[in-house]
């Protein structure tokens, strides 16, 4: 298929299209609102459904009732949609729904920003909402990467009967690449036997997070335990760049990531040996990455558009064994190659 | 002599035993809605939604597909579902702290959208399942574990009549208010919700009976001053009758 110059945020909702999405509900937020409105009007041609809700809260509760009903759903929404989002999550979660959420994120906390940021990382990876749950978090970090990840992101959410999060930032929505739409690798899915269809033939299904006693609680939370060791298992993703001989090694994920890059292939020429773990799954989180270069390694740089939240996990990963260090902008500032490599020819210096 | 079956037990409703407390009228507004289920012959093709409140366990006693929502959410979580299954029937069953707290917005765009789903809307003036607290339909004057010296107009509001606000909404294609303190308004609350479900099975629009229910447990009277209370009380503030009806509307 030839490429096609798309914006990020319709490519994204294009992806959804091919990926077989037929429903989406939504609230407009900045920086996201392309999503919607291409939706609105393509959605229709593939006998699918927009719908505009009255809030965030309902558009995820919408979301609850389609994907407990069987079907493909989509919600999209930037930082201060998705903390109203996240009661509808834990409920999903809890009643192991499938769908896809997308968050475009801006700087907060509070109304915040329009701009890119972040600052959602503890949001969406350490729960947000209540309760004992994770979700697979996603983190592209080119618009070819979004169209994938999103049609991956379907495949993940039905596979294991979970909601799945496409973390991305102002830059992968409003950004424009050239793309081309190939669908995933065929997963075997599993029948949605458990989906309220109407009982004709069947004993009723129950969508449902309730569990009055303590014991049936704690068994469903250690049952979906097992489920998150199982995507962990299967699902973590993440990119090794220039890692092989580095010394130094930057950690970062999305639009941060390919500032990493740029600065990676200046300070190269300085001949200073810089690589790159870039997180793909953030949830789960590629500790794998960090043991196959943790015997060459002698520092670690985590480069976030935030004050720091990512490093806890880099922190977790290193478990002491080399020095981690960090640098971020925040507030929808976005820090340029030339500061991120200053950073590290900071560090450099200090480099044994 | 022979046996004639006068009463069976309907079967939209499962063999569990109902947990809610003696003289509660939810029991009775299950009943009605599982025998309009029957005669309708609509069970294989209805999905409910169950709210937070004494009903959450509804997803129990009804012998159709069942989805759980979060408080106030069912509306919403009803939407989902017709949207994708527009040919099924979809209800919702929800109190006045669900209902006209909590999930206040829900319902009114629900109705805005004239969403295609019927509401069974339990109105006992109190939140029942949390220890009795003020709920918005809670009446002047009313003590409760949130309002121990009577509700309070000038601090805390009047109480929410839904049926009427809702009945001034466009996409309200059916809206009446019952009560199930007797066995004729028993017999009056069936036939409302019975044309509410057909009215969703004509595809007219989105439809609501408020019904008058009884929490003697946290009114801390016994059900048969409940009964009472609620005749007295709650039926000349919350009149009985309909607000909206497509047959009327087009005449
Ligand atoms: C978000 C949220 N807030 C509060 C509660 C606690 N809660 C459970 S039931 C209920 C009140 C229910 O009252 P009502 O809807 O009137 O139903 P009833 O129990 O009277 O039948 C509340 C506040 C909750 N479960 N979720
Ligand atoms: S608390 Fe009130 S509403 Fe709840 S079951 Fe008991 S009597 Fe009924």
């Amino acid at each position: 298929m030839a490429k096609k110059l798309m914006k990020g945020n319709e490519a994204l909702g294009e992806a959804a299209i091919q990926a077989g999405c037929r429903y989406f509900f939504g609230y407009p937020i900045t920086p996201q609102n392309e999503i919607p409105s291409y939706l609105s009007r393509k959605l229709p041609e593939v006998g699918g459904v927009y719908l505009q809700a009255e809030s965030e809260v309902a558009a995820i509760n919408m979301v609850y009732g389609a994907a407990g009903a069987g079907a493909r759903v989509l919600t999209s929404s930037s930082s201060p949609g998705i903390s109203l989002k996240t009661e509808g999550i834990s409920y999903i979660a809890g009643a192991q729904l499938p769908c896809v959420i997308v968050n475009i994120v801006r700087g907060g906390p509070g109304l915040g920003g329009i701009q890119p940021a972040q600052s959602d990382y503890f949001q969406a990876t350490k729960g947000g909402g209540h309760g004992d749950y994770r979700l697979v978090v996603l983190t592209p970090s080119t618009v070819q990467e979004l169209v994938d990840l999103t049609m991956e992101a379907f495949e993940i959410a039905d596979q294991y009967r979970t909601p799945v999060m496409i973390l991305g930032d102002g830059i992968m929505g409003q950004m424009m690449e050239p793309v081309e739409f190939n669908p995933p690798k065929k997963r075997e899915l599993p029948e949605k036997t458990w989906a309220t269809t109407g009982c004709e033939g069947r004993e009723p299904n129950v969508t449902n997070s309730l569990h009055m006693a303590a014991e049936d609680l704690e068994n469903h939370n250690l049952n979906l335990l097992a489920k998150y060791k199982e995507i962990a298992q299967n699902e973590t993703k993440y990119e090794s760049y220039e890692t092989g001989d580095a010394d130094i090694v930057l950690v970062a994920y999305g639009t941060t990531a390919r500032i990493c890059k740029t600065a990676i292939a200046e300070l190269r020429k300085e001949g200073l040996k810089v690589g790159l773990i870039r997180p793909i799954t953030v949830w789960p989180y590629p500790d794998k990455a960090f043991e196959e270069v943790m015997d060459t390694a002698k520092e670690f740089v985590c480069i976030e558009m935030s004050t720091g939240q990512m490093v806890e996990d880099v922190r977790l990963a290193v478990n002491g064994r080399k020095p981690v260090h960090f640098y971020g902008r925040t507030g929808g500032v976005i820090p340029s190659p030339q500061e991120v490599a200053d950073k590290i020819r900071e560090i450099a210096g200090g480099v044994k | 002599m022979d046996w004639v079956r006068v009463w069976e037990k309907p079967k939209s409703l499962t063999d569990k035993m109902l947990h809610y407390c003696p003289g509660c009228t939810h029991g009775i507004i299950h009943k009605i809605v599982a025998e309009v289920m029957d005669e309708l012959e609509i069970r294989e093709k209805t999905i409910g939604v169950a709210p937070v409140g004494c009903a959450v366990l509804a997803y129990n006693y009804f012998n159709c597909d069942m989805q759980q929502a979060a408080h106030g959410r069912a509306p919403a979580v009803a939407t989902g579902i017709k949207r994708v299954h527009p040919d099924k029937v979809v209800f919702t069953y929800q109190g006045d702290g669900d209902l006209a707290s909590i999930g206040a917005a829900e319902i009114v765009h629900a109705a805005a959208r004239g969403e295609k789903i019927t509401t069974i809307f339990v109105n006992n003036s109190i939140y029942g399942m949390t220890g009795g607290q003020m709920s918005p339909t809670s009446l002047v004057g009313q003590v409760t574990t949130t309002s121990p010296f009577g509700r309070d107009e000038n601090h805390a509001g009047s109480p929410i009549k839904i049926s009427e606000m809702l009945a001034t909404i466009q996409g309200a294609a059916f809206v009446e208010r019952v009560s199930v303190h007797n066995v004729p308004h028993i017999m009056k609350a069936k036939k409302a919700i019975k044309k509410a479900f057909k009215l969703q099975l004509e595809g007219k629009g989105f439809g609501i009976v408020e019904v008058l229910s009884t929490c003697p447990t946290n009114w801390g009277i016994t059900p048969v001053e409940g009964l009472k209370w609620l005749e007295e009380n709650m039926i000349p503030y919350f009149p009985l009758g309909n607000l909206r009806d497509p047959e009327k509307e087009a005449k």
